[in-house]
């Protein structure tokens, strides 16, 4: 049971601690040229003239490629094709590209994109999501026909009738605002046109199956001939979807025209202004609590600003729906969250999927609603929150798995010493500098739920000699995915891990497995690798059991032997040579589709998410009196995670979730003039340094999912979401003081 | 008396002799492309991120900020060479595995490098003096405290040498 002194453990490691991992600007291929992306000083502009005469007469410069030159659809996306990989009609952000330069080396190729001139009329320009969705307003995009992208609604029960039956009422506006990933791999492309054909592509992207469709589109060929092949990833949280895959694309069309192998590597300037960032929210809360103390309803209006194009607003605000009354019981909701385009830099996915944003707004609010109602936090929670068999704002009834929100509340409650330390809190008093404790918690639905199809695919491939390659359709991010995949292999063949092989996955091989994202790779993937494996058993299992005197079933898979009840055995390797010499292989392609769920749209309301994850997370911290510099003294963290696979990784996931949201908290945000960022790099970006982090306390709980073949269910996410609003409401407990707008500040 | 100025540079333990035209390359660019030592990234192109961290007489520096010329006749370290020539790893870098310090992995060469900077002479370390000896280098990923960790466990090795 002492997992915690065991080494850790991941297939990367070694590459990556002696700089021998080759990320995708590592990589040299004879006869390279270079791309770079070409922008217009345009927010929002129609677009006469891109002249690339000069430019193409450049030192070294060896195409310029603009709209004129797409061979297939110029239009892509992955809810509306909103997208224009390359600008045509319209500039409408400050980040589209408007033409690619490719040149013999980088630096002629940034200096001929000087010279490609931009022509253009301006065009009102739409900042402000709330003054785009005036009738008169002029639009985005003309053929949508209004700047709403999408509106969702939650309807539950009677809220006038909710409020009607409130003691108390608490209401309150905030808002949250644009978030840069910041990984530290800007984006970059590699592709060549190999002799069979096929455009290869690697590139800085977590969602392959994604990218080969942009790629397919924008060439106008069959998903057969792109081969996206996996390639170490320098960070994503989200953020390596739509514009990593335009990346791709450009990439390989410039590979496609030249006939050379390309490679465009962004600088972080262009990576910050093109790249998609979290949605910044507008919400207007209302909260009814009966006498009881118990909540009857909630109302609510969030807004959020899409940007330039649609990416996935629908589905991050559709998380948002289904999770805008964080984990508690409300008997009647009326809610709507809208999308909305405007002319500033587009916002997509990002680590949390538009939970970050209500979560901050709700964990507030719900201490609001508790000092109204003459209640603690922490008593206040303990009467609303949701347990086993509770309903969901959204009507789904949690069973089927542990239901342990009640179970991490009180471990932080514990192991922080919580309710002393809120005793302690200053509240605005005292001489020194304030001091406070708060938490915050949520739960969580896993994967991507009823925003669309969910399966996954991992084939299994036992040698000759007893040594396993696996594939699977899930893409190493940094988070360990491989290694998850590998221990969850290595412990359903009972064998050692360095047996295994992960195969760096191609688009080609596996089948399409949906997005590296919502923290679905180790139940999806996981879930594949369990249901591969289990076929393979079978597989063994079946050759052997008439020498081991027992049936298929009755064969234990463990410590590299098949074991039989009455302990005769055989060798894993053995084993797998019996299946060759019969002519059968032990090999199987696993597939594990999630659970069903279900949603009608029209009422916000269905089974949303198959199963949740738990969690809770508090923070101490000191406020300046003079300088109001916020200094974090210890956080901790407890999330349920149904099985911890790969525990040193599972830790690192907690600890990277909470400083990112930390960072969300106090300083994180995008700065922007006339939707131009003035944030364009990690000089006017602030993230997370060793010195602003505390120490960070992990409660791993482990109540296996019954739904996941791996038992293991997902934190990337439930890590990042919760951080923000456990830091406002310590703020608030220190200060005397809510804070209603993120961040919340550093130095003053 | 005047001594010619030098033209050569030692890149883990092999001396080189610089050629006139790459002397005013950026360092990072001459690593990358000319040596193919591509351990060291380029994250932000400004010296803010420390992900082109190399050791320079072993002491930290930011090569997409440096030219050739600067540090010609000097010893130059990338993560390429922290391994033993047999390629056994690094107490430290055995640390970071160990420890769960790494996971993109796009920081992890200049952490390991401003780490093992920082424990050549600090080899008994506190925590929160590891804690700031990283504090020039950016991880979007692990929120620093397995890295931390693994500073601690592999100091004592570093102890032991001196």
């Amino acid at each position: 049971m002492d997992k915690l002194n065991e080494k850790a453990w991941r297939n990367d490691a070694a590459a990556k601690v002696t700089g021998r991992a080759r990320f995708t600007d590592d990589i040299k291929l004879p006869g390279l040229v270079h791309a770079v992306p070409v922008y217009s000083d345009f927010v929002h502009a129609r677009l006469v003239d891109v002249d690339t005469a000069a430019a193409a007469k450049s030192r070294g410069v060896v195409r310029v490629i603009t709209a004129r030159d797409v061979p297939g659809s110029n239009r892509c996306g992955q809810i509306l094709k909103d997208l224009h990989v390359l600008a045509d009609d319209k500039i409408r952000y400050h980040g589209d590209v408007a033409a690619v330069v490719v040149a013999e080396t980088r630096a002629q190729a940034i200096a001929a994109a000087q010279k490609v001139r931009i022509l253009a009329e301006p065009l009102p320009e739409l900042l402000d999501p709330e003054a785009a969705l005036a009738p008169d307003a002029a639009l985005v995009h003309e053929e949508h026909g209004t700047n709403l992208i999408h509106r969702h609604v939650i309807r539950r029960g009677d809220a006038a009738r909710g409020f009607a039956e409130s003691a108390h009422i608490v209401e309150q506006e905030f808002r949250t605002p644009f978030v840069e990933h910041a990984y530290l791999e800007p984006e970059a492309a590699l592709c060549r046109v190999r002799d069979d054909g096929v455009v290869e592509v690697r590139g800085s992207m977590q969602h392959p199956y994604s990218t080969r469709r942009f790629v397919a589109e924008f060439l106008g060929l069959p998903l057969a001939r792109v081969e996206i092949v996996g390639t170490p990833l320098g960070g994503g949280f989200g953020g390596k979807d739509d514009t990593a895959a335009l990346v791709c694309a450009r990439t390989a069309l410039a590979a496609w025209l030249t006939g050379r192998p390309v490679k465009m590597t962004y600088d972080r300037e262009w990576s910050m202004r093109e790249s998609y960032k979290r949605h910044p929210y507008r919400m207007r809360y209302r909260m009814g609590v009966g006498a009881d103390g118990r909540i009857r309803a909630v109302e609510c209006r969030i807004v959020a600003d899409g940007g330039a194009y649609c990416s996935v607003s629908p589905w991050v605000t559709w998380r948002s729906t289904v999770q805008c009354c964080g984990p508690y019981i409300v008997p009647h909701v009326d809610g709507e969250v809208l999308s909305v385009y405007t002319n500033n830099v587009f916002t997509g996915a990002m680590r949390g999927f538009g939970s970050p944003q209500v979560n901050f707004a709700i964990e507030q609010l719900v201490e609001m609603a508790a000092e109204k109602a003459g209640l603690s936090g922490v008593e206040f929670r303990r009467r609303n929150m949701v347990r086993q068999g509770s309903t969901t704002v959204t009507g789904q009834v949690l069973e089927g798995h542990a239901v342990s929100m009640s179970e991490v509340f009180e471990r932080v409650l514990a192991e922080s010493g919580y309710e002393a330390k809120l005793k302690r809190s200053s509240r605005g008093r005292g001489e020194d500098d304030y001091y406070g404790i708060g938490l915050a918690m949520s739960y969580r639905g896993v994967s991507l739920g009823a925003e669309g199809t969910d399966f996954c695919a991992a084939v299994v491939s036992v040698q000759f000699d007893g040594s396993v390659l696996l594939e699977a359709g899930i893409h190493e991010n940094g988070q360990g995915a491989e290694s998850a995949m590998i221990l969850v292999l290595a412990e359903e063949l009972g064998i050692d891990r360095d047996r295994i092989v992960y195969r760096r996955p191609s688009t080609s091989a596996v089948p399409d497995s949906g997005t590296t994202v919502a923290s679905r790779a180790t139940i999806m993937g996981g879930g594949a690798v369990s249901r591969a494996a289990a076929a393979v058993r079978l597989q063994m299992a079946g050759a052997v059991a008439a020498d081991l005197g027992c049936r298929a079933e009755e064969v234990r898979f463990a410590g590299g032997r098949l074991t039989a009840p009455g302990g005769r055995d055989v060798g894993f390797a053995e084993a797998a040579q019996r299946l060759y010499r019969d002519q059968k292989y032990p090999y199987a392609l696993g597939v594990f589709p999630a659970p069903r769920v279900d949603w009608d749209e029209s009422c916000g309301q269905g089974r949303a998410y198959f199963t949740w994850v738990y969690g809770c997370q508090a923070v101490e911290l000191t406020v300046g009196r003079r300088s109001g510099r916020i200094r974090l003294l210890n956080a901790w963290a407890a999330h349920d995670v149904g099985r911890a696979v790969n525990r040193a990784a599972l830790l690192g996931q907690f600890y990277g979730g909470m400083a990112m949201g930390a960072g969300y908290g106090l300083f994180e945000e995008v700065a922007m003039t006339g939707g131009r960022l003035r944030s364009l790099n990690y000089d006017t970006y602030r993230i997370p340094r060793s010195i602003d982090l505390p120490e960070m306390n992990a409660i791993i709980l482990e109540n296996r999912d019954p739904l996941s073949p791996s038992g293991a269910k997902s934190i990337g996410e439930p890590a990042n979401e919760i951080m923000a609003p456990a830091i406002a409401n310590a703020y608030f407990h220190a200060t005397g003081r809510r804070r209603f707008e993120l961040p919340i500040g550093g130095e003053k | 008396m005047k001594t010619a100025a030098p033209t050569t540079l030692v890149v883990n333990g092999r001396r080189l002799r610089i050629p006139a035209g790459d002397r005013s390359k950026n360092l990072l660019t001459f690593l990358r492309e000319d040596l193919d030592l591509t351990g060291a990234k380029r994250g932000c192109g400004i010296g803010v991120c420390g992900t082109c961290t190399v050791l320079v007489d072993n002491k930290p520096m930011r090569a997409c900020r440096t030219r050739v010329a600067d540090i010609l006749g000097r010893s130059l370290t990338t993560i390429e060479g922290l391994a033993a020539p047999d390629g056994s790893l690094h107490p430290l870098q055995k640390a970071f595995i160990d420890c769960g310090a790494i996971q993109c992995g796009f920081c992890t060469p200049g952490m390991v490098l401003a780490a093992h900077a920082f424990l050549l002479k600090h080899p008994e370390p506190g925590r929160d003096e590891a804690r700031r000896a990283i504090s020039a280098n950016l991880c979007r990923c692990t929120g620093y405290q397995q890295i931390i960790d693994a500073i601690m466990a592999a100091a004592p090795s570093y102890k032991k040498k001196e």
